[in-house]
């Protein structure tokens, strides 16, 4: 099979290319969309089944989007609150306004422990801030134990989901990868074959590294406690093995009360994989004497999340729980997985979160790789209005591009031209008249219209275009108000036109 | 009743058809149909393309020329979508206190077309014939923002001679999301190929819909791949016949 370049390179936004062309190289991986197409159609029948099950389940959505709407209004009272619990508990807090402060930060907490290697929890925001790069360039070894993240690691690919990393990558691939990687020439690719290869390669080193690192998927004001839910109980392991424990995770993730651990404990296993309950569910605050790590650091992100906090427009993105149940809905991530993002939020919550954590050109090109079809929307678990978000998002894209001479740019220029049009019916009417004369050119045997220039190009690749038909709706009307009053005209057959 | 008719901008250019069929169709069931010239389009284009404020002139536009209305029906769900769910927050945004009050005062007369049928004036059958294979497409924003569910199928289940076949993935975007199709050319065209393939699997002779956009979407695929299947508007079908109807 073709393999597509870009699974091969990093998701480095300084590298990324525009959505339409990464999309382009990746359409043409028949292996990866196949293998996506499967995975999110598993995931999806296995959440249509759960959600149908929880008769109110709307009223869960309701509560989980307003209980984050609450805390992000309040969101400096109740990271206090956090901090201050987790510190009375034992725990250490720090702060890192961007990306590259909280790698150096964690790079520094595991230095302090004298550590050479650390083992890790699936986080993607270990991803947002590049954190396995940071380690290495230290001299410091991460080892990703999560299956998928280690699949991703071992045939150094990126993530192309935020729950399922692995997702495009199906059995047959796993089993090459790991036995090129694990030296296991004879393995087999059933599940239990491949499970089992990675469980002998990690278990030794849950018992030998010193130091973990994890994400958060819930930080718990009024307790101090963090909470991590996982399907394969590596997470356990990293949490309650090593002697030093270092979390990291976005000053978003903070919930008010233990209590709300209720509705987000039924929304996100089943919007997330299809699961009445993920098997392991891991809530741990500070430290214990005799039990768990010693030592308990926690890193709070913010990197560019109080900026998106002021665009009230835009706040709904925050909310996200990472569930990934829009990446799975999306048609278009669907087609083309999530490589072609260049993030790792990739999706339509990608397309919303990635312009906003990062302002690299092909960021830019994300709001636009949605066809506003709300099926993110609907199975949006806190019910974050995705393609609200992405549109205001392009307003802010246009408006940036009408600064100075960038309005200059052909699209701003086409789009003012339709805008002065439909703002007056002599001009509106003129242009109905200018379309029938000007797309004689184009127009095949009179019949139809087969290729079109510029970038309407794109519409003719493979669809034709019905020719503009030579009376209007509003030429008809007009006609047929002149004539005299009695039967009116009704043109109209019982043969499909 | 005193029907005012958005026709959409293009419908009136590119699908006259469709406006002859709904006045047809409303007509025969014994209302007035008014159409004012001075319409244009609701500006659903610029603002999903993010030209939000060259919106703002064509939302004041709709709203002058259809304030007095009694019921206001559009024959496509994109562009009630546009005026239900994005003119209020566009009001608002202007800080035009009396143009968001306008707003909130149309928007329980604005209707789409099937919508206006069933949920409004209440009729299902509107005397149709129709001998045909038709397969119905649920466009997306009828599907999630107009809520339209079994709307569309009710009135198609009605219609004589017609024999309904069901859409495989009925759910799934076609692809065409406005300006979506060219800026995303590639991406869109696989959704499209997986909608068109779905369409020929029901062996349909029309593929209908709500939406003249996507059908166009389809039909435009449908006819590069030299298939004989047709694309007709809802209200094509629903005025075929001219069997009197006394519902």
């Amino acid at each position: 099979m073709k393999q597509a370049p870009l699974t091969q390179i990093g998701l480095n936004p300084q590298t990324a290319k525009d959505f339409p062309v990464a999309a382009k190289l990746l359409l043409e991986d028949a292996q990866l969309r196949k293998n996506v197409r499967h995975a999110t159609d598993v995931i999806q029948a296995k959440r249509a089944q759960v959600v149908s099950e929880q008769t109110d389940w709307q009223q869960l959505r309701e509560a989980g989007r307003a209980i984050r709407e609450h805390t992000l209004e309040y969101l400096e009272f109740y990271l206090k609150q956090f901090e201050q619990n987790c510190q009375r508990a034992g725990g250490q807090v720090s702060w890192a306004r961007d990306a590259t402060e909280a790698a150096q930060i964690i790079v520094s907490l595991v230095q302090q422990e004298s550590a050479s290697e650390v083992i890790k929890i699936k986080t993607m925001t270990s991803e947002e801030i590049r954190l396995n790069e940071a380690l290495e360039t230290a001299g410091i070894r991460a080892y990703e134990t999560d299956l998928a993240e280690l699949i991703i690691q071992l045939g150094k690919d990126s993530p192309s989901h935020i729950v399922v990393p692995a997702l495009h990558k199906n059995r047959q691939q796993v089993r090459d990868i790991f036995a090129r990687e694990m030296h296991l020439p004879e393995l087999g690719d059933k599940p239990q074959d491949l499970t089992e290869a990675a469980r002998k390669f990690l278990r030794e080193k849950f018992l030998r590294v010193k130091v973990g690192v994890s994400g958060a998927n819930f930080l718990i004001a009024d307790t101090g406690g963090v909470c991590i839910v996982e399907s394969e109980g590596n997470g356990r392991m990293c949490l309650t093995l090593p002697e030093t424990l270092i979390a990291v995770a976005g000053i978003d993730k903070v919930i008010p009360r233990f209590q709300d651990m209720e509705v987000f404990l039924q929304l996100l296993p089943r919007s997330a994989t299809g699961e009445r309950m993920n098997p392991y569910n891991s809530i741990w605050t500070g430290v214990h004497p005799g039990d768990g790590p010693k030592r308990f650091h926690i890193v709070l992100l913010d990197n560019a999340r109080t900026e998106i906090l002021e665009d009230a427009e835009a706040r709904q993105t925050l909310y996200c729980i990472r569930c990934g149940a829009c990446q799975n809905a999306c048609p278009v991530y669907r087609q083309t997985g999530g490589h072609a993002y260049g993030s790792v939020y990739a999706g339509p919550i990608g397309a919303i979160l990635t312009p906003q954590l990062q302002h690299m050109e092909h960021a830019q090109s994300l709001p636009y790789a949605s066809s506003l079809c709300g099926a993110c929307y609907e199975v949006c678990p806190v019910k974050i209005n995705i393609p609200e978000v992405l549109i205001h998002l392009r307003g802010r894209i246009v408006r940036e591009r009408q600064q100075g001479l960038s309005k200059l740019n052909p699209e701003n220029i086409g789009m003012q031209a339709v805008a002065s049009i439909f703002r007056s019916r002599r001009r509106f009417e003129a242009a109905q008249r200018l379309a029938r004369i000007g797309q004689w050119p184009f127009l095949r045997h009179g019949e139809v219209i087969e290729r079109l220039p510029g970038f309407l190009h794109g519409w003719t690749q493979v669809r034709d275009l019905k020719p503009v038909p030579q009376q209007s709706f509003r030429n008809w009307w007009q006609q047929r108000e002149e004539q005299p009053s009695g039967k009116k005209d009704d043109a109209v057959s019982s043969e499909p036109s | 009743m005193r029907i005012s008719l958005f026709i959409a901008c293009y419908n009136d250019m590119l699908f006259p058809e469709t406006g002859k069929a709904v006045v047809t169709v409303l007509e025969r069931l014994g209302h007035t149909v008014e159409f004012s010239l001075e319409q244009t389009c609701c500006g659903q284009m610029h603002y999903n393309t993010g030209y939000q404020d060259e919106a703002v002139p064509l939302v004041r536009r709709f709203v002058e020329i259809f304030r007095n209305a009694e019921v206001i029906c559009i024959p496509s769900s994109s562009c009630v979508a546009m005026v239900r769910d994005h003119y209020p927050k566009i009001a608002h945004k202007t800080g035009d206190v009396a143009l968001a009050h306008e707003i909130d005062a149309l928007l329980p007369r604005v209707f789409e077309f099937s919508e206006l049928l069933v949920q409004k004036l209440g009729v299902e059958d509107v005397g149709a014939y129709f001998p045909h294979r038709v397969t119905y497409h649920a466009s997306c924003h009828g599907l999630r923002n107009l809520q339209l569910g079994d709307t569309p199928l009710r009135l198609l289940r009605n219609v004589r001679g017609i024999d309904l076949v069901e859409l495989e993935n009925i759910e799934q975007c076609c692809g065409f999301g406005g300006t979506f199709a060219v800026k995303n050319a590639d991406v869109s065209s696989a959704m499209l190929a997986e909608k068109v393939s779905a369409v020929l699997n029901t062996e349909a002779e029309v593929c209908t819909a709500c939406d003249n956009s996507c059908l166009m979407h389809i039909w435009g695929a449908l006819h590069r791949q030299r298939t004989s299947v047709h694309t007709t508007h809802l209200a094509e079908i629903l005025a075929s016949g001219g069997m009197d109807s006394t519902p």
